[in-house]
């Protein structure tokens, strides 16, 4: 359906994007990281992808890039959708791993850009409030993240009881 | 953030004994002022003769930091706000989600493709069947069986779907009404409700946890009359609804907490993300049933509701038409549904019949292999989406060819929409708080997760 806006999308950024599919009708494309923000902007702005569906992301632990954030991109006049998926390493001696924040382009993204850090352990650069949203504060760990035991448990301690 | 207003008197103290924050600092009396401090010659301008001076004096405020929730009595869901507010206006908040988190997604992945029906019942627990459609939904697609899904089984999603979706707007519009005042519509409303879950525990087995559709069709098929059952609930259900409108739509106190309320302009409801009633209350027409018809929705005739203003009231509106919109659907369906098996006939889906598992030794192991490891999905990523009781629920699932997703991410449309709770309560009135959570209608099952 809106393979000809993939195409499209390909011709515009040859070298930001590493490899494209459609399956089942999904249209896909893969970015690198550093490019992503150039190519939300160019979707959001000129190609008329002008709803963000959904963030999230997926852990594909022992592979290498070990993340993947997958944006869902519908356009509101064609009703078009385009799946934009960007390979995150996880830094070197650090557990962390960074990608651009799109919640400039998309308030939207604010909170789920904020769920994909809390079970993901995923850091938005320039994210204007990241905290946890779904755990609390204390919570160790990211709980999505396939080496985080499902049988796991932590107290639930709240030791500061301040509000704000 | 900084609010401290200044005031004529030049006080800077806090009119309700509210301690400033030097007085904190320095710890007089414990950190608590006792009293509130009135302007010093207050007293003496009470004292005189002409009071219209007193008028002038304005009374020093300053922002306070308030709760509100997890657990408030007039919010029927557990978030918590944190209220800065001055007077009784909201300056700023902060929604606080995440207190019903069930770790869906984890346990999701830990499940067979099957044993994720009773976790998507309790996602959306107002319309569960909608959430068990769409799973089913994007199972299938990856699957690739989309297309041969028996008939009958579309029918019969698309009608308990539709039930399910005026039990969760007769929900949210009785309990919205309560919180405003009018508990007789709750009470009609809900009555309304249990007619039509009584139906549905009747054809599931449950109230609310339904569990009721497979990868590749339904359970079982509907119970005897079912049909003309349903038919004679949705009589009796519209003259309750037009009782209820009758008894809100001109209702002042009703209209004056709605009208105006926490408005949206359509623009930042496509920028928050926002879909379901809550958008098509801006004039955003976009309904998935519409423009991307899934089952057989292209087969029906029904309109699509659209606010003009993308207030309370256009949310409460919206709502109320998509009850008979659905109500439409659900007669064109009941006409149109054909006979046939509820199920699709194909092994490496279904399970094979009980009598063929304790008399066939392939059918014993086709059946042993479902249950243990689950219905094998070819490796991929799918992001399949419905129209949900709130909006927009896509489910993103991704497989590594085992019977269990690698990963399973729900878009839920409450977590979106409750996003955008700050930006509708900022500059409204505290009162104003419980209509406009009630109108986005967060289901903290699907909020959370």
């Amino acid at each position: 359906m809106s393979k000809a806006d993939l195409d499209k999308l390909v011709a515009q950024f040859p070298q930001a994007i590493v490899s494209s599919h459609s399956n089942m009708g999904d249209d896909t494309a893969v970015v690198t990281v550093p490019a992503l923000k150039d190519v939300m902007r160019y979707l959001r702005d000129t190609a008329g992808f002008d709803f963000l569906v959904s963030v999230t992301a997926v852990d594909f632990f022992g592979r290498e890039p070990r993340f993947e954030v997958v944006y869902h991109l519908r356009s509101m006049a064609t009703g078009n959708r385009l799946r934009i998926k960007a390979p995150v390493h996880e830094e070197e001696g650090g557990p962390v791993a960074e990608v651009a924040t799109v919640s400039d382009l998309w308030p939207t993204a604010n909170w789920q850009e904020r769920e994909v850090y809390d079970m993901f352990g995923i850091k938005f650069t320039d994210h204007p409030d990241l905290r946890r949203i779904l755990m609390y504060e204390e919570f160790v760990g990211h709980p999505l993240r396939k080496d985080y035991p499902k049988e796991q448990r932590q107290p639930l301690i709240r030791r500061d009881y301040s509000l704000s | 953030m900084s609010m401290t207003t200044q005031s004529k008197t030049g006080l800077k103290t806090l009119a309700f004994g509210m301690p400033t924050p030097d007085e904190i600092a320095s710890g007089g009396s414990h950190g608590l002022s006792a009293r509130p401090k009135l302007p010093p010659d207050l007293m003496s301008k009470l004292n005189a003769a002409d009071l219209e001076e007193v008028e002038d004096i304005e009374l020093p405020t300053e922002p306070m930091t308030i709760n509100m929730g997890p657990s408030h009595p007039a919010t029927h869901g557990t978030v918590r706000i944190v209220l800065t507010i001055d007077g009784e206006t909201v300056r700023d908040s902060d929604v606080q989600v995440g207190y019903l988190h069930r770790c869906f997604e984890k346990e999701a992945e830990y499940a067979t493709y099957t044993q994720v029906f009773p976790y998507t019942d309790r996602l959306n627990y107002v319309s569960p069947l909608l959430n068990n459609v769409g799973f089913a939904l994007a199972v299938e697609k990856l699957l690739g069986i989309v297309d041969r899904l028996p008939e009958r089984a579309q029918y019969i999603r698309v009608i308990i779907g539709e039930i399910s979706r005026i039990t969760d707007h007769l929900t949210c519009l009785g309990a919205s009404a309560m919180e405003v005042g009018g508990f007789t519509p709750f009470l009609w409303m809900i009555k309304a409700r249990e007619w039509l879950w009584e139906l549905l525990e009747e054809l599931t087995g449950a109230r609310l946890t339904h569990s009721y559709v497979r990868i590749g069709g339904v359970s079982q098929d509907l119970p005897e009359h079912f049909i003309e059952k349903l038919r004679a609930t949705l009589q009796k259900s519209t003259s309750v609804i037009g009782e209820c409108e009758s008894l809100l739509v001109k209702n002042r106190i009703f209209r004056d907490r709605m009208d105006g309320v926490a408005t949206m302009s359509a623009e930042d409801a496509i920028a928050m993300g926002w879909t379901g009633p809550c958008l098509r209350s801006t004039g955003v027409p976009y309904d998935v049933r519409k423009d991307h018809p899934y089952l057989v929705y292209d087969r029906f005739e029904f309109d699509v509701p659209v606010g003009s203003v993308g207030d309370n009231y256009d949310r409460f509106a919206v709502r109320l038409e998509e009850i008979r919109q659905s109500m439409r659907i659900l007669d064109q369906a009941m006409k149109q549904i054909p006979a046939g098996p509820v199920l699709l006939d194909d092994p490496r889906v279904a399970m094979p019949a009980k009598n063929a598992v304790y008399n066939t030794i392939e059918s014993m192991i086709g059946h042993f292999k479902l249950v243990i490891d689950g219905i094998k999905v070819p490796a991929g990523e799918v992001y399949s989406y419905t129209e949900g009781g709130n909006g927009e629920l896509g489910f993103y699932i991704v497989s590594d060819g085992t019977g269990r997703p690698y990963r399973c991410h729900v878009r839920s449309p409450s977590f979106i929409i409750t996003q955008s709770m700050s930006k509708l309560i900022l500059g409204a009135g505290i009162a104003d708080i419980i209509p406009t959570f009630g109108m986005i209608n967060m289901i903290g099952g699907e909020c959370d997760r």
